[in-house]
């Protein structure tokens, strides 16, 4: 214990200033204790050695529970002091009631104080409570001292003791507060700090009063820190007030709005949910507490679930669009489609399949409704019989079904197809029911079509055999006619020379007459003999024409093709026909228009013709003239050789005819003019081998116009 | 009419013909015109006769029974006797066939049917005074 005034002195002193010492010695001590318990042990101590006390005791109690917090005693034993411990629950006791009060209470020896027995406080004890300066109620102990006599420097001693207590405890009272508040100021502490969200608190300035560590992490730097994260700290500062400088936050005081800041450690973006209210400060004023809370993970969460949702929507607009089109190709299929679950039931079925399997409306008589049911048996039946027999994923059968509308029986053909879930359970079963009336009725078309067509096979069959026999016939035919031809060629030749023989003989025979041989004859037998002669010979000229027919017919005519001057043989021509025409006196013309004179053909057919051609114009022509023109057709290379006659001519309905066999326009011509009527049927025929033709042009009573039109150049055959 | 003088040997004309009119006219016509006629009226005579009296020149019917007038061409012109002696063949048959059967059987001309007797004669006298042979011409008096 310090001392800064000495405990004691000089015996010089006076009693008065002994007093005054002690009690200042006291108040020493006092002076410097900090400690309750200290002042009571030096208070008991300073009575028992100077303010002349036996006994002294000092209990503190404690305010609040008010039981006894310390007992310091001098001379008293133990078990009396335990004694004090008990009496004070006791509050009609004289320590209690002491206590209580504001005077020191005497207990008396033996004493009792209203009846209590204050038996262990023998002697002459003077209670003497602990004043407190200003409160009355709360008693801080109680100063007990024997004997009683001491009581002045007891009461003094009490009430500084009491002064003493009163001001440690208040002292120590205020301390515990600050401790607590400090702990509670902690406690909150580590609770925002605690939290994940940063917090902070900002005067009306934007000055932050106090931040989280989440807060720090965003808003506040050390030394030595990156320059990235000042950076990004400074940013965040700035942005973190504008946002709350902009924020209008409204009367209730509280408003959220979103805040993207930068991650000072990892330099991403960062969105945070910023959560304001205003409190009032005491000492502040209005400030701000802010909570943000990180919403970056949110948001991507938000967003991912956003785009998710509108995938979905696409994915259910799809389907939905993929399932219109299903419905429509459903519908739009002829065959009826039915789409069941494992257990039988119609799932889904299109408008064909609806017809057979749902009533109409105005079904008066129930038979299509009798005709449905039967259909629905009879398709329950098919799919149980997939599920019992089908171990494939497909199943075909036929199903006899009736018509609802028409009532008339409908074989069908279904089609069943299993529809399996990714783990291979059926999930549906697809059937497809085709109609087989159709099939069936073409199977009977064509049997009956095949029927129709083996019997036709067997006409073709039997006409065929009967084409056989008759082209068989025919090349026989063909074949008789043939050798009838060759017959018919050898028998003209044959008669050819029959005929030959006799009038070789009859022209010999009159040219030797003519000549003399049997003497001269008289004029009429000479004229006679000359008509004789006249008749073979023209007998002679048709058994020639017959026989060139029948050469050119049996392909025996030869044809010697070379080359020949054209004038030349016009002139021969009229040189051979001057006769005819001086008997006749015709005038006779001719015109060459030839660019090449050069011919190459058969010279003696050419001659044939045109001379035949010549002698028929003069035989046909009583008076006026025949013109013989030859021109060429350069275009075709074909040569013209017209014979023009001013004769009687010949209708256009005779054209033909006059060309056939044995023909002249009219019968009475043969008799008029003469002529077997062949001439003109050998021309064409030799026109023909020439490769040419002969063409005609006529008038009746104006004249005819024959031309031969032959190749400049013949070929070879 | 005569042509040679009466010291002249006359010329030997064998006629071949199996039709008695045609043989007999050319025979009495040729005589008429100064040859000797021998007759023949099928190929087997016609060449007996051309061996027995060696003619000067043959005028040779082609249709004839027995032995027909190619055939007896033949042989005449296979006999070394009378294989130089003209053979003039005469037919009715005026189809081309014929002058060129007529031709490979030997014949050295050939003259169509009907054929006046003087024509035979104008035949007869180019082809004895060496004129040269008419095979190609089938012409007769048409």
């Amino acid at each position: 214990m310090p001392a800064l005034v000495p405990t004691s002195r000089s015996g010089t002193e006076s009693p008065r200033e002994a007093v005054a010492s002690a009690r200042l010695a006291f108040a020493e001590i006092l002076l410097f204790s900090e400690d309750p318990v200290e002042c009571a042990r030096a208070a008991v101590d300073w009575l028992a050695e100077r303010g002349g006390a036996r006994k002294a005791i000092c209990a503190l109690i404690d305010a609040q529970s008010g039981t006894v917090q310390h007992v310091s005693a001098s001379g008293v034993a133990d078990g009396q002091i335990e004694t004090l411990q008990l009496a004070l629950e006791d509050p009609q006791h004289p320590l209690v009631f002491a206590l209580a009060g504001r005077e020191p209470v005497t207990l008396a020896k033996n004493g009792r104080r209203n009846g209590h027995s204050v038996d262990p406080w023998r002697g002459d004890f003077l209670a003497i409570p602990l004043p407190l300066s200003e409160k009355r109620e709360a008693r801080q102990g109680l100063l007990l001292v024997s004997p009683s006599r001491c009581e002045p420097e007891a009461k003094w001693a009490a009430e500084l003791l009491g002064q003493k207590i009163a001001r440690l405890r208040a002292t120590a009272a205020v301390v515990e507060g600050e401790h607590r508040l400090q702990r509670e100021r902690e406690l909150l502490l580590n609770i925002i700090n605690a939290s994940p969200d940063p917090i902070l608190l900002t005067d009306p300035e934007g000055r932050m009063i106090i931040s989280n560590a989440r807060a720090d992490a965003l808003f506040s730097t050390k030394e030595g820190e990156s320059e990235g994260r000042h950076r990004a700290v400074t940013l965040n500062n700035m942005l973190f007030s504008a946002a709350l400088s902009q924020q209008a936050i409204d009367e209730s005081g509280a408003a959220r709005r979103e805040l993207l800041l930068v991650s000072p450690s990892e330099g991403s973006d960062l969105l945070f949910e910023l959560l304001s209210s205003v409190v009032q400060h005491p000492r502040e004023g209005t400030c701000v507490v802010s909570i943000l809370r990180n919403v970056t993970d949110l948001r991507a969460a938000t967003e991912q679930i956003e785009e998710n949702y509108r995938r979905l929507k696409v994915a259910e607009a799809d389907v939905r669009a993929e399932r219109d089109r299903l419905d429509l190709i459903i519908d739009s299929v002829a065959d009826p489609i039915l789409v069941t679950d494992p257990s039988g039931k119609i799932l889904l079925m299109n408008s064909p399949a609806e017809r057979l399997f749902t009533a109409p409306e105005s079904d008066e008589t129930k038979e299509a409704e009798r005709a449905v049911r039967s259909n629905d048996a009879h398709f329950s039946s098919f799919v149980s019989n997939l599920f019992l027999t089908g171990s494939g994923l497909r199943w075909r059968g036929e199903i006899s079904l009736f018509d609802p509308a028409t009532l008339q029986p409908l074989p069908v053909e279904a089609v069943a197809g299993k529809v399996l879930s990714e783990h291979g359970e059926v999930t549906a079963v697809v059937t497809i029911l085709h109609d087989r009336t159709e099939a069936i009725e073409k199977a009977r078309l064509y049997e009956q079509l095949k029927a129709a067509s083996e019997q036709l096979e067997e006409k073709v069959r039997e006409a065929t055999a009967e084409l056989v026999r008759r082209n068989e016939l025919l090349q026989r035919q063909h074949l008789e006619l043939e050798q009838a031809s060759q017959l018919k060629s050898q028998f003209l030749a044959n008669m050819s020379h029959e005929f030959r023989t006799p009038l070789n003989a009859i022209l010999g025979y009159t040219s030797m007459l003519l000549q003399g041989v049997s003497g001269e004859m008289s004029g009429p037998q000479k004229n006679k003999m000359l008509r004789v002669d006249s008749n073979a010979r023209h007998l002679l000229s048709i058994i020639n024409d017959i026989l060139d027919i029948s050469r050119i017919e049996a392909g025996k005519m030869p044809l010697h093709l070379e080359e020949f001057e054209m004038p030349a043989l016009i002139s021969e021509l009229l040189a051979e026909v001057e006769p005819l025409t001086q008997k006749s006196r015709l005038q006779t013309v001719t015109e060459v228009h030839l660019p090449v004179s050069a011919v190459y053909s058969d010279r003696q057919k050419v001659k044939q013709i045109v001379l035949n051609l010549l002698t028929n114009a003069i035989k046909f022509t009583p008076q006026g003239q025949v013109k013989v023109t030859v021109g060429a057709d350069e275009e075709r290379r074909e040569l013209r050789i017209s014979v023009q006659d001013t004769g009687i001519g010949i209708a256009p309905h005779d054209y033909e005819k006059v060309f056939e066999d044995f023909r002249q326009a009219d019968n009475s011509v043969t008799r008029e003019y003469g002529g077997a009527g062949l001439g003109l049927a050998i021309c064409r025929r030799l026109a023909k081998m020439l490769e040419g033709r002969i063409e005609l042009q006529s008038q009746v009573g104006a004249g005819s116009t024959f031309t031969l039109v032959i190749p400049r150049r013949g070929k070879r055959r | 009419m005569t042509m040679y003088s009466e010291t002249t040997r006359k010329a030997v004309v064998l006629v071949v013909d199996d039709f008695a009119d045609n043989r007999e006219m050319y025979s009495e016509y040729l005589a008429f015109s100064g040859y000797d006629v021998i007759e023949a009226t099928n190929g087997k005579e016609a060449i007996d006769a051309a061996q027995e009296r060696l003619p000067d020149i043959i005028i040779m019917d082609l249709s004839l029974p027995v032995m027909d007038g190619w055939e007896a061409t033949r042989r005449l012109k296979a006999d070394e006797r009378t294989r130089r002696i003209p053979v003039v063949a005469l037919t009715g048959h005026a189809l081309a066939g014929h002058s060129k059967g007529a031709r490979e059987a030997g014949c050295d001309s050939f003259l169509a049917k009907p054929c006046l007797p003087d024509q035979l004669v104008a035949e007869i006298r180019r082809m004895l005074e060496g004129g040269k042979a008419n095979i190609t011409k089938t012409k007769g008096a048409r």
